[in-house]
């Protein structure tokens, strides 16, 4: 049974921007769209998530938060980028203090677009990421099996 | 009961305990959701869960740490083998307590100051708490003369008749002890998350799975404190549960979160007026009317 797909938890961190994919993200919370029946809980811990989802660009003060967040989760993770902010740097992507998409810092398997993204996309990319998730738990299980034999030999990393 | 009906029991138990709690846990999910007007997540969700946690990476920021937890999961479960077996009900309140206090080490075990906060709040917790549940075995010792959970069980009429201020206050503390709001102070369970995840902050993947799973083996521990109180009267034991467990989850819908303080303090005061006030009263009334 594929329990990524049934139980896939959620944190939510805004880089930088409008706050209007923010808005759109707690709005699947909401009664209306209710994205607890897939199972998707925000969790608001790194620790205890399978997807983060990141809406606003980056800059030089979310960098390092950004990162922290990804390494603090544990495997298998996925990374949603959400509106065109997080995909691209979007409309701020010539200021001074902007890094880019969420994909100048940590890498990023799902793109999301729209400004502000509506609900419905951005659940369709979280259900993406679902099968993500179950294919990464996958090659991790592979990979180790592929190593064990001999142990002195390199991990290959990816 | 001959050794065989306590090694079953002691078995049914272990085994069954999670499935039910993962039940009982989806069905509160479900219940709070229609409440918000909302679908709400399939009935084996919390299971579900479960399930995925042990498959996902294990993060270790402190090994000790996640010693504790299994001494929290062990001894809850021993705990609810005691009580099952019809064991000693102190013996059951003592290694509850103990469980708990792993619980608060496991999470003091990690650097972290939402974890440290939540710890703090999870002995604040037990501090409200244990009073009540020390009070619930005297009252069951002054009613039937045995600590005994058979004995308690085999009572001919219910003590609810004799012990209401007891289960009154047996009910206020439960709410304590599922993490419930409006004294949901340790894990931020259900989303309030003004400390993060609390208590469970640190811990990811198999190692908040074990936190679930003593969790469940504790609700149902619990609820057969509720059930002695109805022993006699099966089908009226499961509408009290299933009513107090309504409640449960109508305050949890319905309330803000409490100052710790207020938590303790109404806690104590309400152990005090219900519990120590039904104690007095029985033994007045049992020494037939004279003081």
């Amino acid at each position: 049974m594929n329990l990524f797909r049934k139980s896939p938890w959620i944190i939510h961190y805004d880089g930088a921007s409008c706050n209007g994919c923010d808005i759109e993200v707690l709005a699947c919370l909401t009664p209306r769209y209710d994205v607890e029946r897939l199972g998707i809980i925000n969790t608001g811990n790194p620790k205890h998530a399978d997807i983060l989802l990141i809406t606003g660009y980056i800059n030089e003060q979310s960098q390092p938060v950004v990162r922290t967040i990804y390494e603090q989760m544990p495997d298998p993770k996925v990374v949603v980028a959400v509106g065109i902010c997080a995909s691209s740097g979007g409309i701020f992507r010539d200021c001074y203090n902007t890094k880019g998409g969420v994909d100048s810092t940590i890498p990023v398997d799902i793109y999301v677009p729209g400004c502000a993204a509506r609900p419905e996309s951005i659940m369709d990319g979280v259900v993406q990421a679902l099968d993500l998730l179950e294919r990464k738990r996958k090659e991790k299980k592979t990979r180790r099996r592929a190593i064990a034999p001999t142990p002195t030999s390199e991990v290959p990393t990816p | 009961m001959s050794a065989w009906t306590r090694i079953l029991a002691a078995i049914l138990f272990v085994l069954l305990s999670p499935i039910l709690a993962g039940l009982l846990a989806g069905l509160d999910r479900i219940i709070s959701a229609r409440m918000q007007s909302r679908i709400g997540p399939p009935l084996l969700q919390p299971i579900y869960d479960l399930l995925k946690l042990f498959q996902k990476e294990r993060i270790a920021v402190n090994r000790s740490g996640h010693f504790f937890l299994l001494g929290y999961l062990l001894f809850t479960i021993l705990a609810g083998i005691e009580f099952f077996i019809g064991g000693d009900l102190l013996i059951v309140i003592f290694a509850l307590a103990l469980a708990s206090v792993f619980f608060v080490l496991g999470a003091f075990a990690a650097g972290s100051p939402y974890s440290h906060i939540g710890a703090e709040r999870e002995l604040i917790q037990i501090m409200a708490s244990e009073p009540m549940l020390i009070m619930c075995a005297m009252g069951f010792y002054v009613a039937t003369g045995s600590f005994q959970v058979t004995t308690i069980h085999a009572q001919p009429t219910p003590l609810i008749a004799t012990l209401p201020g007891i289960f009154l206050g047996m009910i206020y503390i439960l709410t304590i002890k599922l993490r419930k709001s409006p004294f949901d102070l340790s894990t931020s369970h259900h989303a309030h998350q003004e400390i993060v995840k609390g208590i469970t902050t640190e811990f990811a993947g198999p190692y908040l799975a074990i936190i679930e799973l003593a969790h469940g083996y504790e609700t149902i521990l619990l609820l057969g404190f509720l059930y002695l109180f109805f022993a006699p009267w099966p089908l009226l034991a499961l509408a009290a549960l299933i009513a107090v467990y309504f409640l449960e989850i109508l305050a949890d819908n319905t309330h803000a979160r409490l100052y710790w303080q207020w938590v303790l303090r109404t806690s104590w005061a309400f152990t005090a007026i219900v519990g120590a006030g039904n104690l007095i009263l029985l033994h007045y009334l049992q020494r037939g009317g004279t003081p």
